[in-house]
């Protein structure tokens, strides 16, 4: 056994017999990649992580004299010390905990929508596919430029609000909660219960505030912008089912509706997981949009965990506390992938060998029936 | 051994001696890369500019400054001040000199970025009060260049609409309050200006507040001075005689009075240059601000050079900054680009050049810089985020949050 580990090491450059200089040719030619890999990937994570531990103040190189060891203080700092930056650190979980929530189950939806009405045979459908796919390839800070103007108080979004009679907010500058405003309307204002127990220096009641209506015009571009984006994979995975599928489920007398929800979503069940994941990670980290737009205005209602950790690192120079806020971002995001993989998990747990052959995702019972009648009838 | 096997060594071999090149070529452009910058003893300045002007202006001095020496200038606009600052101390290899407001210095200075710039030959020729600004723990750290005061801005036309005269002009709150509802007319408010602690903490100056005491050791932001500062503000709003900008869309007050969407405003000396290339027909006069309870008060914000501690060429650096700081560069800086010297010698020559904006220099004699502490800049941003929300939030517990946050980085 000992031998067999001998023989298998990955350093080896010469191993015996006829393979003999093919290990040292293989390292050679994934060498560029470690490489690439190690210096704009492991390093920097690495190097983040260490200074996530330290006190580091910006003064020369993180691995100099000036950055020493602290352990977790920075940790603590932002999770169980009352103050600024804790209150910071709340206030960015929550606007963007509404933000996630908002934004990914829409878009979501939306881009599935769109996929299945671009994968029909209907005239100009390439004309459809570009025109929706196209906010996906304009870059995102012309974007939000182009947002800033039609949401200004006397913009686009408000004159045409104004022919139906009604008069809009002042968008990127009001800071009230969504959920907040509509308590309002039904009487309820801040509850002295709610406004005194506190979490993450944030009070219960503002922790239920939604997102504020600045944000939820990041929330409408958000939509706008990455929709084209995953209608493209949803296009991609519904090409991918053999139209033979669907011919033996309407055979069968399923309507549309159930051919889409026994059908359809069962067989790209793998995309949906794509899909979420990646929405997840990308709303999790929006910064660009923030910095660009508004920087935390207004009263820190669009203020996100990715824009305060440069804030806290660059602007105030308060290096160990920005990196251990973007490992806890991290953190959250991992946290959020795996409970979307348990979710979109095929609740019949296909062994995993088998998971990619071609009943991929064919959890429920109805569509495996369908589905094998309709390889049946496939010559 | 066969043919093919000699071919595979012989490939393995061509491919490990490309590999060996590639890493010749890293070494070798890294190699002359680190020499060139050792070499020249080149200045870099990096400047956060306003706009053409300014770097026009700034690039001109440069280039007397290396006819003069000989010691070449490079002088870099930056687009983010801060976050290019915090890469080049992070680096070791900052820009000599550069920009550098008094609401950072103490940041830097604390963690050793910047070098003490004491033994600069004109020290003495600056302002007292802008010298204190940028003093941390008994060391200058950054040279004044400029600065600038708040002062009340009118639209003359409007003043004259609503029967106003010059005599009119404000002297205490109470006939603030009286001119800002008779300017309240058609469609126009009579005062807007930006919801921050920049604009608005000149009432807490004129109500005989300040942000901490007089010791600099303990905060007092909801001090009862402060606090009644805050309620006149928001009597004003409430009474609809004054809007906050985010309450009329504008991105700050100057946008706001342009657009004859107020007729008064708080600004600085900078608004000369958005009147004139941004909204030309709006005719307009700076007086000073009216006093409060306590007497008049103002804000002042102040520009300077810092110098980088690992800068490779302090000597020269220290030159440059003594030449970009005297008398005759400053006065052609006012001229290009309307800011006020930071020198006490050239104030009558900038009275002559700008006779129209003689409140902003009068207001020089009672301003007040904010305190040089670490970490101000980020509590008084979230002053600003909170003061967003004023119009609906109770004012005590916004100075309450913030004198929090100010006395806990007090004592650090």
């Amino acid at each position: 056994m000992a031998t067999r580990v001998e023989a298998g090491r990955w350093w080896r450059w010469r191993e015996p017999g006829i393979r003999g200089h093919q290990a040292a040719a293989g390292w050679l030619f994934i060498a560029p990649v470690i490489v690439i890999l190690g210096v704009f990937l492991l390093v920097p994570i690495a190097m983040a992580a260490w200074v996530s531990f330290s006190d580091w103040n910006g003064n020369g190189s993180p691995l100099g004299a000036n950055a020493h060891f602290v352990g977790l203080q920075n940790y603590r700092h932002l999770l169980t010390t009352p103050g600024l930056d804790q209150n910071n650190f709340g206030t960015s979980l929550r606007n963007n905990f509404y933000y996630v929530v908002l934004v990914v189950p829409v878009q979501t939806a939306v881009s599935l929508f769109l996929a299945v009405l671009v994968n029909r045979r209907v005239k100009f459908v390439g004309f459809f596919r570009t025109a929706f796919y196209f906010p996906s390839v304009t870059s995102s800070v012309a974007i939000t430029v182009l947002f800033l103007f039609l949401f200004s108080p006397a913009g686009v979004i408000n004159k045409l609000l104004s022919y139906f009679g009604a008069t809009g907010p002042s968008w990127l500058y009001d800071p009230r909660g969504f959920f907040h405003v509509i308590l309002g309307q039904f009487g309820v204002h801040e509850s002295s219960s709610l406004a005194n127990g506190f979490f993450l220096g944030v009070s219960y009641w503002d922790w239920l505030a939604g997102p504020s209506i600045a944000m939820c015009v990041f929330i409408i571009m958000a939509v706008f912008t990455t929709s084209g984006t995953f209608m493209l994979l949803f296009l991609a995975a519904l090409q991918n089912i053999d139209e033979s599928i669907n011919e033996a489920a309407a055979l069968d007398g399923a309507s549309e509706w159930r051919k889409f929800r026994h059908v359809t979503v069962p067989m790209i069940r793998p995309m949906i997981f794509t899909v979420v994941t990646l929405g997840l990670i990308g709303t999790w980290q929006i910064f660009d949009q923030i910095y660009v737009g508004t920087k935390g205005s207004p009263s820190n209602t669009t203020l996100t965990p990715a824009f305060l950790s440069f804030n806290t690192s660059f602007n105030a120079n308060n290096w160990g506390v920005g990196a251990a806020l973007a490992f806890i971002l991290f953190a959250i995001i991992v946290f959020f992938t795996v409970t979307t993989r348990l979710l979109t998990r095929n609740p019949d747990r296909v062994p995993r060998r088998r998971r990619f052959g071609p009943t991929q995702g064919l959890g429920n019972p109805d569509a495996s029936r369908v589905a094998s009648a309709g390889s049946g009838s496939t010559p | 051994m066969n043919a093919h096997s000699k071919t595979r060594i012989a490939r393995s071999r061509a491919a490990l001696l490309l590999a060996m090149i590639a890493a010749l070529a890293v070494t070798a452009s890294t190699a002359l890369g680190s020499s060139q910058s050792g070499k020249a003893n080149t200045l870099t300045a990096l400047i956060g500019s306003s706009g053409p002007a300014e770097t026009y202006a700034v690039n001109n001095a440069a280039k007397a400054f290396t006819k003069r020496t000989g010691i070449p200038v490079n002088v870099v606009v930056a687009s983010d001040l801060g976050q290019q600052l915090a890469q080049g101390f992070a680096s070791g290899n900052p820009p000599d000199i550069f920009y550098l407001g008094n609401d950072q210095v103490a940041t830097y200075a604390k963690a050793g970025d910047l070098a003490p710039l004491d033994n600069l030959k004109n020290v003495k020729s600056f302002y007292p009060s802008l010298r204190a600004a940028y003093t941390y723990k008994g060391h200058l750290y950054a040279a004044p260049k400029d600065f600038s005061t708040l002062a009340l801005v009118v639209n003359t036309a409007s003043w004259k609409g609503a029967g106003l005269t010059a005599k009119n002009y404000p002297k205490t709150w109470a006939q603030l309050a009286s001119v800002a509802k008779k300017l309240t007319r058609n469609g126009q408010v009579g005062l807007c200006t930006n919801p921050e602690f920049h604009r608005l903490g000149v009432f807490m100056l004129q109500a005989g507040g300040w942000l901490v005491s007089k010791d600099g050791k303990t905060a007092t932001v909801n001090s009862k001075a402060n606090v009644n500062a805050f309620n006149f503000v928001k009597g004003l709003i409430s009474s609809g005689s004054m809007k906050l900008t985010n309450q009329i869309g504008a991105g700050w007050g100057g946008e706001g009075f342009g657009k004859k969407e107020c007729a008064m405003t708080i600004e600085g000396n900078w608004i000369a240059g958005a009147m004139t290339h941004d909204y030309p027909t709006v005719p307009y006069k700076a007086v000073e601000l009216p006093a409060g309870p306590a007497g008049k008060g103002t804000l002042q914000y102040d520009g300077g050079w810092g110098l980088a501690a690992a800068s490779k060429n302090k000597a020269d650096a220290m030159s440059l900054i003594s030449y970009l700081t005297q008398t005759k560069v400053e006065m052609g800086n006012a001229k290009a680009f309307g800011v006020m010297p930071s020198v006490k010698a050239d104030r009558k020559e900038w009275l002559k050049l700008y006779p129209q904006f003689a409140a902003f220099l009068a207001g020089a004699d009672y301003s007040r810089s904010i305190p040089t502490v670490p970490d101000i800049a980020t509590v008084l941003g979230d002053f600003n985020q909170q003061l967003q929300g004023l119009p609906q939030t109770d004012p005590k517990s916004i100075l309450n949050r913030v004198n929090g946050e100010l006395q806990s980085i007090l004592n650090k």
